[in-house]
């Protein structure tokens, strides 16, 4: 899986779980800061991530995860 | 014969009358009424000012008791669950039963945190079907507020004080369906309350994650034990944890039937009071039909969870 299907694949959960404008996910978009994600609709996102990618995302990751493209690289890393 | 069954014959419930609201927190800490609503869905919470966890235990279980047509002189069992009384001994029980003017019951507080209603309710359940007790008095009791860390803004909104109780009885039919227990005991340090003179801690993401994923299966469980299909529940009262941890769970639950109790938008999380003072508050505004099939489940610190299928006195 590339890294632009990855972050379309996240764009659809952060769409359906926090209402996120699918056209404002990019990678350098921090999920606080620009895309108004709150640390419990993180977690959810982070659930969905790893039913959708087949991946653990464990606890104490979640919060290294400011970033989109910081998850691209971990669901990346841990899919290969 | 002991009976082959129990039920809740009663209700009663208890809150301190200072109101504590969002406005009021935000003159404390750097908080808001908006982002309170968001994150945890509380509005209001109450606080003790001079009650103790038995003052409140002994007025919820005074009111259950007036409910039940039964006398202090028939209650035999008293069981209190409570993680937050500051005195290690006497325990709560046998002061509720002082206050009642209860002879000689057993009684014995259960600490499993936000879950002890449930853990509590199971062992009377239990006593009562084993022939060692008749009527038991089940209490949820909690003073959070001694153990809130009130600079704290991350935690000092989400708790709150209260009591609520029942009467158990022996019964036929088995009314209080069979009990679904368990825990995660290598998260417990997701929620902390430990040490000398503690504050409540918590890890809220880790908390939230395993709420909202690991608990529906459980609790539906439940409901397959006590032969309920979840679509006849009428009503589901879950630990008042956070707004968007019981909206998470019941969605995962399948029951868009059932009354969700959503109490913790008025009196905040109050850990194991938080299931009897729902459930008595439904029961007061008669939300919820008499005999009608209830899912209790409580989760919290430990982590630990039990819940069972009750039907509504």
């Amino acid at each position: 899986m590339t890294r632009d299907e990855i972050t379309a694949g996240l764009a659809e959960i952060l769409e359906e779980v926090a209402g996120v404008n699918p056209d404002d996910v990019a990678e350098a978009k921090s999920f606080t800061d620009d895309l108004d994600v709150d640390s419990l609709s993180m977690v959810e996102v982070v659930v969905a991530a790893e039913e959708k990618f087949g991946v653990k995302i464990p606890d104490d990751e979640v919060q290294n995860l400011k970033t989109v493209g910081d998850a691209v690289s971990y669901i990346e890393k841990a899919g290969s | 014969m002991p009976p082959t069954g129990s039920r809740i014959v009663s209700l009663g419930h208890y809150q301190p009358s200072r109101v504590l609201t969002n406005d009021d927190l935000a003159q404390m800490v750097d908080t808001n009424d908006e982002w309170i609503r968001d994150r945890v869905g509380i509005v209001t919470r109450r606080i003790a000012d001079n009650e103790t966890v038995a003052d409140m235990a002994s007025a919820a279980a005074e009111k259950a008791l007036a409910g039940s047509g039964l006398t202090a002189a028939d209650i035999d069992l008293v069981a209190v669950a409570t993680c937050s009384s500051v005195d290690r001994c006497p325990n709560v029980a046998t002061r509720v039963a002082a206050r009642l003017g209860i002879d000689a019951p057993g009684a014995y507080d259960v600490n499993t945190a936000c879950s002890g209603f449930s853990y509590a309710l199971a062992t009377a359940d239990h006593a009562i079907r084993a022939g060692a007790a008749r009527n038991v008095i089940v209490v949820g009791a909690e003073k959070l507020s001694d153990f809130t860390d009130w600079t704290d803004r991350a935690t000092c909104i989400i708790f709150g004080d209260g009591a609520g109780a029942a009467v158990v009885t022996g019964s036929d039919q088995p009314e209080i369906g069979p009990v679904v227990w368990g825990s995660a005991p290598e998260k417990g340090d997701a929620v902390r309350i430990e040490g000398w003179r503690p504050y409540i801690q918590q890890e809220g993401q880790a908390v939230f994650r395993w709420a909202t994923t690991a608990l529906a299966p459980m609790a539906l469980q439940a409901c397959e034990r006590a032969g309920v299909a979840p679509e006849d529940i009428a009503a589901f009262v879950g630990h008042q944890a956070n707004g968007r941890i019981i909206d998470g769970i019941a969605r995962r639950l399948g029951m868009p039937q059932a009354i969700i109790a959503k109490d913790i938008v008025e009196s905040g999380n109050t850990s194991a009071a938080s299931v009897p003072l729902a459930l008595s508050k439904l029961v007061e505004r008669r939300e919820v039909p008499s005999g009608a099939p209830v899912l209790l489940f409580g989760f919290g610190g430990g982590l630990t969870y039990a819940g069972q299928v009750v039907r509504c006195p």
